[in-house]
């Protein structure tokens, strides 16, 4: 399971389509039941941000296997408008549609590692790893 | 010419029979016909290129073709057997045109391709059509049928209510429990209604913010809502996400919940007198006499 493996994000159902291939691959991997449910969450706010904010994208999917550790690699990337202030969408409690504003902060928490990229009018690309310990 | 390349093609029809039953038996080891018995093949492979004759004859879509398309979608052929048998239909009646005649330039390769095309296009279209109404009627059929198992509401005693949810809750579903959950708390009197995301595979901050929403709805009508069936792992996640929900009692299992939604109504559950005991005590009040 080393290739790349992606879900392209168009529609609300494309979130579900995501998700269950993250938590298959997680399976894969090695993940318990609680990781996994974290992976699977954490795949569909990603998927959903897309869908919401930018239309379409996708989420690629990579299984890390080094020498010393394990681990699913997870991006998600769109050619939307982008994010305008980085801090801000970071903090809890921010949203801009209404929501509960723990999106990408909940994500941050629910995995390893977090790393966020966002161009305006380019778009956002969210890279983030949790490792199998 | 356009009458005379029709009449050629009818009165030469056994030939160009034989030829497309002879191209399609040998697409027969294809995937998906490798089911399907040689003679029931057979048949309908004659059945097919009869239908095709009768429209080019009629010059307009017969009943039959509506017949036979109708019938293979119940028997569940798939749509590339019948686009695949008029291309090769298409490919089989051009070659056998300019064979037949003598002299062959580009513009009457053309019309002989536009007119065979004018006999084939309508054909492949109404097929198409056809298989698509076919599958976009059992698709919106299906839809009905999950939107009925979307949001059930079980009113298990006087003012106590329960939701089981199952399975995935996208924007649509969110809705239609808002509205069921509000109708029926009104229309069953419920002072308690009992959420179960037991069945709900993941809570993320939408779902979570669809069911903040439906619950503090309900408090607004005067009812109290508890979440149950909270799985372990949901909780961790819910924790992570850092969503709120201490404004509404939240059990682990649907039998908790529902312990604490006899309480808010006043009422609790009480074993009755076991009978073995008071038999017991019958018999030995007897055996005293």
């Amino acid at each position: 399971m080393d290739f790349q493996s992606c879900v392209n994000i168009k529609k609300e159902w494309d979130i579900v389509g995501a998700r269950q291939l993250g938590r298959d691959i997680a399976k894969k991997i090695g993940f318990g039941t609680v990781d996994q449910a974290r992976i699977a969450t954490a795949i569909s706010e990603l998927a959903r941000n897309i869908y919401l904010y930018a239309g379409s994208g996708k989420v690629c999917f990579e299984a890390i296997d080094d020498m010393n550790h394990k681990g699913l690699s997870i991006i998600a990337i769109d050619e939307g408008p982008g994010i305008e202030e980085l801090s801000q969408v970071m903090e809890d409690g921010f949203s801009t549609s209404g929501g509960l504003g723990a999106g990408l902060p909940g994500v941050k928490r629910l995995m390893d590692e977090f790393d966020i990229v966002s161009e305006q009018g380019k778009g956002t690309e969210i890279k983030v790893v949790k490792w199998l310990r | 010419m356009d009458a005379n390349l029709k009449s050629l093609v009818l009165e030469n029809s056994n030939d160009i029979v034989k030829m497309w039953l002879e191209e399609v038996q040998s697409s027969k080891n294809q995937e998906y016909t490798s089911t399907i018995s040689d003679e029931l093949f057979e048949s309908t492979n004659r059945e097919f290129v009869n239908v095709i004759f009768a429209s080019i004859e009629k010059q307009g879509l017969s009943s039959e073709l509506d017949d036979f398309s109708e019938r293979l979608i119940n028997l569940g052929w798939p749509l590339s057997y019948l686009t695949d048998g008029m291309q090769v239909f298409r490919r089989v009646t051009i070659d056998f045109i300019l064979s037949q005649s003598d002299k062959v330039d580009s513009e009457y390769l053309s019309r002989v391709m536009q007119k065979v095309d004018a006999w084939v296009g309508p054909i492949i279209n109404r097929l198409v059509n056809e298989y698509s109404g076919s599958w976009e009627h059992i698709v919106s059929l299906q839809r009905v049928a999950l939107q009925e198992l979307s949001a059930p509401l079980i009113p298990v005693m006087e003012n106590i209510t329960v939701m089981p949810l199952i399975g995935t809750i996208d924007t649509e579903r969110a809705k239609l429990i808002m509205e069921n959950l509000l109708d029926g708390v009104i229309k069953h009197h419920a002072d308690v209604v009992l959420i179960d995301i037991t069945g709900v595979p993941v809570v993320d901050t939408m779902v979570a913010h669809h069911i903040i929403q439906a619950a503090e709805a309900v408090r607004l009508i005067g009812s109290t809502c508890i979440l149950v069936g909270i799985r372990p792992e949901i909780a961790q996640t819910i924790v992570n996400l850092g969503i709120d929900l201490t404004k509404f009692p939240t059990k682990s299992s649907l039998r908790k919940g529902f312990q604490s939604a006899l309480e808010l109504t006043n009422r609790k559950i009480v074993t009755t007198e076991e009978k073995d005991e008071s038999i017991e005590k019958l018999i030995d009040s007897l055996d005293g006499e």
